[in-house]
């Protein structure tokens, strides 16, 4: 199942996946395809003015354009995914109106999308991270037996 | 031709970035390899690249992980020695990842013990009812 992953470029979130035997649906892949594309128009993205199309379907013009340009990478991601799993208030998920509005938006399209969702905080202890990576493993396994 | 980039973090008693590295190229794969502070970049065929890192895990499941990393090692428009330094984009959630890996780890360990971690127990958030119970009280005392 393609399970989608936030933060999305997590390291952990995305090597647990994997490890359970599932595919983690990360920023990474899609920031691949564009950087691999030949003829770059903008460096060091290739964001073309097709992108933000793709981003209206989900916010207005009047809405900063960094969340249009933010959610054409999301936008392929969303769409495919299964599963997701969410970790609450990442300390890196700071940032600009762009980046801030970005992460409401996604975290409120994959609750609105109801697929199957896991929650979580990030581990602070030992223990913490004990229970946070059985919910995790229990989670991918309950996805392995629906796939049956 | 499907390339793909991966990066492995390494944050084992057991294994080096350089270990990984001279089994990499004992492998004789055909792909691009970097060693950095955190681990190694690996970018090639995913064909190649996916069963290749598979058996790199293998060298400490609990100490090695991986994920895929947009842009390949050395990447003009990315790479801090054309840009004149400063963090990479990502590199603040690997460095606040990098901190929690050790437990992720012992966690893994325990998982394949079998070991089933105790469900805490979440703290209620306090009864309106009795704040206002507490203020009367308060009150009163005074």
């Amino acid at each position: 199942m393609k399970v989608f992953i936030y933060p999305s470029n997590s390291l952990i979130l995305s090597d647990l996946v994997e490890r359970f035997g599932h595919e983690p649906l990360a920023i990474m892949s899609e920031i691949g395809k564009r950087v691999r594309t030949q003829g770059l128009d903008s460096p060091p993205l290739n964001i073309t003015p097709e992108e933000p199309k793709l981003g209206l379907k989900y916010a207005a013009v009047e809405v900063p354009s960094g969340v249009r340009g933010r959610m054409a990478l999301f936008d392929p991601l969303i769409s495919k995914a299964d599963a997701a799993i969410i970790v609450r208030d990442p300390v890196t998920s700071f940032g600009c109106m762009g980046c801030a509005r970005t992460n409401e938006l996604i975290n409120f399209l994959i609750r609105a999308k109801k697929i199957p969702l896991l929650e979580l905080d990030y581990p602070s202890t030992e223990e913490d991270a004990k229970e946070f990576v059985f919910k995790i493993s229990e989670f991918l396994k309950s996805l392995k037996e629906e796939e049956k | 031709m499907d390339p793909i980039t991966k990066m492995v973090v390494i944050n084992s008693m057991k294994v080096l970035p350089s270990d990984v590295v001279i089994k990499l190229y004992g492998s004789n794969a055909d792909v691009m390899i970097k060693e950095t502070c955190f681990g190694i970049i690996v970018s090639g065929e995913r064909s190649v690249v996916e069963p290749l890192l598979s058996s790199i895990r293998r060298m400490d499941p609990y100490g090695i992980f991986i994920k895929e990393r947009g842009l390949a090692p050395g990447e003009p428009y990315r790479c801090r020695a054309t840009r004149r330094g400063g963090a990479r984009p990502g590199f603040h959630t690997l460095e606040s990842e990098d901190k929690i890996l050790p437990y992720i780890a012992s966690a893994l360990k325990a998982l394949d013990k079998g070991e089933v971690p105790k469900q805490k127990q979440k703290k209620k958030k306090l009864d309106v009812e009795k704040l206002k119970q507490i203020i009367k009280e308060a009150e009163v005392s005074q």
